[in-house]
């Protein structure tokens, strides 16, 4: 198998609409997390938080788990992704408007992300979902954490610095998603194994 | 009561951070069957280092650390109330530690205070036991496959499901259909044919204290069992969804009788990171065994 690609954050249009469904990534330099009360605040007219800069940037759907040392600093220990669907109402409008160039998660989203995938020039990034210690050891940094309090720690934005973190892209900005496919392979072969055994 | 707070805490370590050997035993086994260089295969690559890596660090396989739930078989003169607060309060500490993710949140207020405890968590299932002995198997169920998940009422003539084995099996491979790779697959079926609609969730996801590699005492289930799993991987849905051989490690059935006007078939989703261990106890609290 070849070697993964790098993408270094900031992402710029050109970087993001060279990618195809199927390769493999690995992020460098800043994400940023957020999950369902992050997208419904972004989505509804929030405000981002002053030091939270998304142009060109990644969110990556995760609600890690922090713990806080006698100093004080934040250390990450534990951060896979989340299920992705759940944003659907909001990724394409937080795409549009924050100017992101990549979303990590698993499991995959819909058309409507699809399209704004396609019409702003983003992708949607697949980290393998449970595999929270190989991803917690991509993070060398928690550099900042907003709406802790509000939304508490696994909802909150978490900014983080990565080296090297693997993701496969499921969803390029060239209208393909591997979801897709699968469902509708997996939906014919669904007909096969029922009709089988009528 | 110092030593049961000790073995609680440790069993709530070990559960997060170790999978037991029947379920490493079934994902080597799916590792074999995926194509070199494909995307499947560097799936299992990760889950793999994953798991050998939270077992060295003594950290969470994954950060999703679920629903915790704690199933008790002890003697009628053991204390339930005093292990619920003491289990509650071991909840607590194994979160300030990092072992658990705060995963308990009010859903008026959407207020998580940080320590797992709150109505309805953690959970409790409560068995009477001849042994003087005291057994508690733990399981941690994360979100993700929880929320796939799903119950059908047969029949169901959007499947042309019938009230037999057959509506069954269409109902479930419906439910693996619908999950695509969302549980985080490959993942384990539990499944409970009858029941009402509680018993149906509660006894699908009790399949998954039984070990991974057992075999069904009723032969028909055990057929049933073989089915469901042959057929779901000929979905092709794979590891993450990306596609590949494996969309299942197992699936293990149950039947419960039901009333004559219902016919629920319950499917319940457990994850590759299958998080369930459990312990016997002498009568002091030390832990005399692990179980799985």
């Amino acid at each position: 198998m070849s070697n993964p690609k790098p993408l270094q954050t900031p992402l710029s249009d050109e970087r993001v609409r060279e990618l195809r469904v199927g390769d493999r990534v690995a992020i460098t330099g800043i994400v940023y997390t957020a999950r369902d009360a992050v997208h419904k605040h972004l989505a509804t007219g929030g405000d981002l938080p002053g030091g939270a800069d998304l142009r060109g940037g990644v969110v990556y759907h995760c609600g890690p788990v922090a713990v806080r040392g006698d100093d004080g600093r934040w250390q990450i220990v534990a951060a896979g992704p989340t299920t992705s669907f759940r944003e659907e109402p909001y990724q394409a409008e937080i795409i549009r408007k924050f100017g992101l160039r990549a979303v990590i998660g698993k499991g995959g989203m819909g058309s409507k992300t699809l399209e704004a995938l396609r019409q702003y020039g983003c992708v949607y990034l697949h980290a393998v979902g449970g595999a929270a210690q190989v991803l917690a050891e991509c993070v060398t940094a928690v550099q900042s954490v907003w709406f802790l309090d509000e939304f508490g720690a696994p909802e909150a934005m978490w900014k983080l610095a990565v080296k090297d973190f693997p993701a496969v892209v499921t969803m390029d900005a060239n209208g393909n998603s591997l979801h897709e496919l699968i469902r509708a392979s997996s939906q014919t072969e669904l007909a096969r194994a029922l009709s089988n055994s009528a | 009561m110092q030593a049961l707070e000790q073995s609680l805490t440790e069993l709530i370590r070990r559960t997060s951070c170790d999978l037991p050997q029947d379920v490493r035993k079934a994902l080597l086994l799916a590792r074999s069957c995926e194509a070199n260089d494909s995307l499947a295969a560097s799936v299992f690559e990760t889950i793999h280092r994953n798991i050998d890596l939270a077992c060295s660090r003594t950290r969470p396989i994954c950060q999703d650390t679920g629903s915790v739930l704690f199933y008790v078989t002890a003697p009628t003169s053991f204390d339930r109330t005093a292990f619920r607060r003491l289990a509650s309060r071991c909840v607590t500490t194994a979160t300030a530690e990092g072992y658990l993710r705060p995963n308990s949140v009010d859903p008026i207020t959407g207020r998580n205070d940080g320590t797992n405890v709150g109505p309805g968590t953690p959970t409790f299932y409560f068995e009477d036991g001849s042994d003087p002995v005291i057994t508690i198997k733990l399981m941690l169920k994360g979100g993700g496959c929880e929320n796939v998940g799903a119950q059908y009422s047969l029949p169901d003539p959007r499947l042309g499901a019938g009230r037999n084995l057959e509506g069954c099996r269409k109902a479930v491979l419906h439910a693996v259909f619908q999950a695509q790779g969302k549980g985080c697959s490959p993942g384990v079926l539990g499944i409970c044919i009858g029941g009402d609609r509680a018993t149906g969730y509660e006894h699908s996801k009790t399949q998954f204290l039984r070990r991974l590699d057992d075999t069904n005492p009723d032969p028909t289930l055990r057929d049933f069992e073989e089915d469901i799993l042959r057929s779901a991987n000929g979905l092709g849905i794979g590891p993450m969804g990306f596609g590949g051989k494996t969309t299942l490690l197992a699936a293990k059935a149950c039947a419960l009788n039901r009333l004559p006007a219902s016919y629920f078939v319950t499917v319940s989703y457990m994850c590759w990171a299958f998080r369930r261990q459990g312990v016997v106890l002498d009568q002091t609290g030390h832990i005399t065994q692990w179980l799985y």
